[in-house]
């Protein structure tokens, strides 16, 4: 177990980068600590898979450097990094039985032959395969194969750090719930540093103490589940986490005011000389309708019930163009015809310059 | 529901009943009127049964041309599978200029005709003024393809390797392709040996194609005929007479039309029955895999 440092960490598929736009992983300064999970979180394409497989020592990154503890592993192969990878479809050896293929790591590493049998027995019972050891490993369903795939992951007491690919993306939604929350389980018990690379935000902000949230080739924020949601450094997370996203709305912010058009909105904080594009980000669960004429005049255009609360998504008319805003109301909530207004919840509003979070002063 | 029951359905496969019929049926029904009747000219025929077949059967001419036919096979089948996997395993794995380049290389022989195949090493294997023999003459290996009965086989079986090992190549080739990356990260990870990987992942990957490519290079070189033809033209003696070239002798040199066609339709029915046998196989095998 080590903990990870990436030092000005960048990374070019093509030979001669010129542009920023050339490199899938603009400069990264992080440092994952020993024996946290962390979730890689970020849409396809946003050079999660890179990172990893540079963590991994599949790829060689084309600036920087990666320490594992205080040791330069940069040019270090795979196999002398020590790490386990699971990959997004299930790699199995179809040639042998699931016992063979979990014993397989192990046996590469020369290891006693009592000791394999114990630990693949364990591995087997933590995967819930105990009863499938003998089995052929290429007649097995996709979930099963992928099982094998998680097992061999873990199936090494000593490796510096497992990292998992959109495991969980071949596999049934139901097994799914089952597999991460073995996978949650797992982490407790053997306290590997874990870093868990999906697009999906319920799969990273259930897995992870921590949330690494990429967009094209940056880490634009690193949080717990509830720090993403309250304040999303970037508005890229705003809009990624959460289902709505967070609303982002052009404003004009002045000491402790904000104002969209002519409606103004006070702030907890005290902002000074924003400059930029300034934005104001709330996130639909922190808007009330109302039949206050005090509040932001809107119309809603239609109601999504989607269970245990509506999705209500309106339209305020700014100059001549209108903006969208989304708010989730609870289910019981009836909805009249002279609910025309918004109310903000004052301390869940964000402001944003150039998309980036700004801090305020305390408000007097 | 109810079906209307008629015999429409016959005149949907009248087509294809007829292009058979008249591409394979009515031309081997010709050979099986021949191999049991014989014949002495005058367009005369008298029916002899069976005994064409005996005859062929008990033949220590057709033993001999068999095991020289199973024997070549064996030999080709034995250096062209290997090699065509060793060959592949080393060609360039990324698109680009080098695998294009070595494509191209590799498919060239396939595309030469055959008897300009057997044309090439015939000349390249002249003592007098071909590459090949000149330079062995001059190292002082006696080296003669015409009198010679072993550098007869040794120079069949380069050209054979030589003209049909890229198929093999490419066909395992085209297996190693669709193995998806991660299975060699995998491997990597797992720390595989180069044999574990070749044995757990790419032997098993390509196992499907590798079945057809020793399937199709079976039955090819089990009716070789062209380039030996053209090459030695069977000899010296009956040396390199393979099965083929000795029907050929037997129908049109010696105009011996019925044991000749006692002798083809058993030699159809065999390669049919090993083929249909490979063919069994390779579905067995894809169903246990999927």
């Amino acid at each position: 177990m080590a903990k990870i440092t990436l030092s000005n960490l960048a990374h070019s598929y093509s030979k001669n980068p010129a542009s920023p736009s050339d490199f899938a992983l603009k400069t990264i300064d992080h440092v994952w600590e020993d024996g946290s999970a962390y979730a890689l979180l970020g849409p396809s394409g946003c050079g999660k898979s890179t990172l990893l497989n540079i963590i991994s020592g599949l790829l060689a990154p084309s600036q920087g450097k990666v320490l594992f503890d205080d040791n330069d592993v940069t040019n270090a192969s795979t196999s002398e990094r020590n790490i386990a990878q699971v990959f997004q479809f299930p790699v199995v050896y179809d040639t042998m039985t699931v016992r063979q293929n979990l014993a397989f790591p192990l046996k590469n590493r020369k290891l006693g032959a009592a000791y394999i049998d114990a630990r693949v027995k364990d591995v087997a019972n933590m995967i819930g395969m105990q009863d499938f050891l003998n089995d052929k490993a290429s007649g097995l369903t996709a979930d099963a194969k992928q099982k094998i795939s998680l097992g061999r992951g873990i199936v090494r007491e000593d490796v510096n750090a497992i990292l998992f690919d959109e495991p969980l993306t071949v596999i049934d939604p139901q097994m799914k719930w089952e597999l991460r929350t073995q996978l949650k389980a797992l982490h407790q018990q053997l306290g590997h540093t874990m870093i868990y690379v999906t697009h999906d935000q319920t799969e990273a902000l259930t897995f992870a103490d921590k949330v690494v949230v990429m967009s094209e080739g940056e880490v634009v924020q690193v949080g717990t589940p509830t720090e993403l949601f309250e304040r999303p450094a970037h508005t890229f997370v705003g809009f990624f986490i959460g289902s709505p996203g967070m609303n982002v709305l052009p404003a004009t912010v002045v000491g402790s005011k904000a104002m969209i058009g002519n409606h103004e909105i006070q702030l907890n904080f005290t902002y000074e000389q924003l400059s930029g594009t300034i934005e104001m980000g709330i996130r639909p669960e922190y808007i009330k309708l109302s039949n206050e004429p005090s509040g932001l005049a809107i119309k809603i255009d239609r109601v999504e019930d989607v269970g245990h609360h509506k999705i209500v998504r309106a339209r305020h008319a700014l100059d001549d163009r209108s903006l969208d805003i989304n708010v989730i109301v609870k289910e019981g909530l009836e909805i009249t015809d002279d609910m025309q207004y918004l109310v903000f919840e004052r301390d869940k509003i964000n402001i944003y310059a150039d998309q980036w979070l700004q801090d305020g002063k305390a408000a007097i | 529901m109810k079906k209307t029951l008629n015999q429409k359905a016959w005149f949907m496969v009248l087509p294809v009943l007829l292009l058979v019929a008249f591409s394979a049926i009515i031309p081997l029904m010709t050979v099986v009127n021949y191999s049991v009747q014989d014949t002495f000219g005058n367009n005369e025929f008298f029916w002899v049964g069976l005994e064409w077949f005996e005859e062929i059967l008990h033949s220590e001419r057709m033993h001999d041309a068999l095991s020289r036919q199973a024997m070549f096979t064996a030999i080709i089948l034995l250096i062209e599978i290997p090699l065509g996997i060793f060959v592949a395993l080393h060609m360039p794995k990324n698109k680009g200029f080098w695998s294009s380049l070595c494509l191209v290389l590799v498919a060239l022989p396939l595309l030469i005709p055959w008897n300009v195949v057997g044309t090439i090493w015939q000349v390249f294997g002249r003592v007098d003024i071909g590459l090949l023999g000149h330079s062995l003459a001059s190292l002082g290996i006696d080296y003669n393809y015409t009198q010679n009965s072993t550098a007869a086989w040794f120079t069949i079986i380069i050209m054979d390797v030589w003209h049909w090992t890229s198929l093999v190549v490419l066909l395992c080739y085209a297996g190693l392709q669709s193995i998806p990356d991660a299975y060699y990260q995998a491997a990597k990870i797992d720390q595989a040996s180069r044999w574990n990987v070749f044995r757990h992942i790419q032997l098993p990957k390509i196992k499907g194609v590798l079945l057809i490519a020793i399937l199709l290079r079976f039955m090819d070189s089990f009716m070789i005929y062209t380039e030996p033809f053209v090459l030695t033209g069977g000899g010296p003696g009956n040396a390199t007479t393979f099965l083929s070239i000795d029907l050929v002798k037997m129908a049109i040199g010696q105009f011996d039309l019925g044991p000749a066609a006692a002798f083809s339709l058993m030699y159809f029915l065999g390669i049919l029955l090993v083929s249909y046998v490979f063919y069994t196989l390779m579905v067995n095998s894809e169903g246990q895999g999927s």
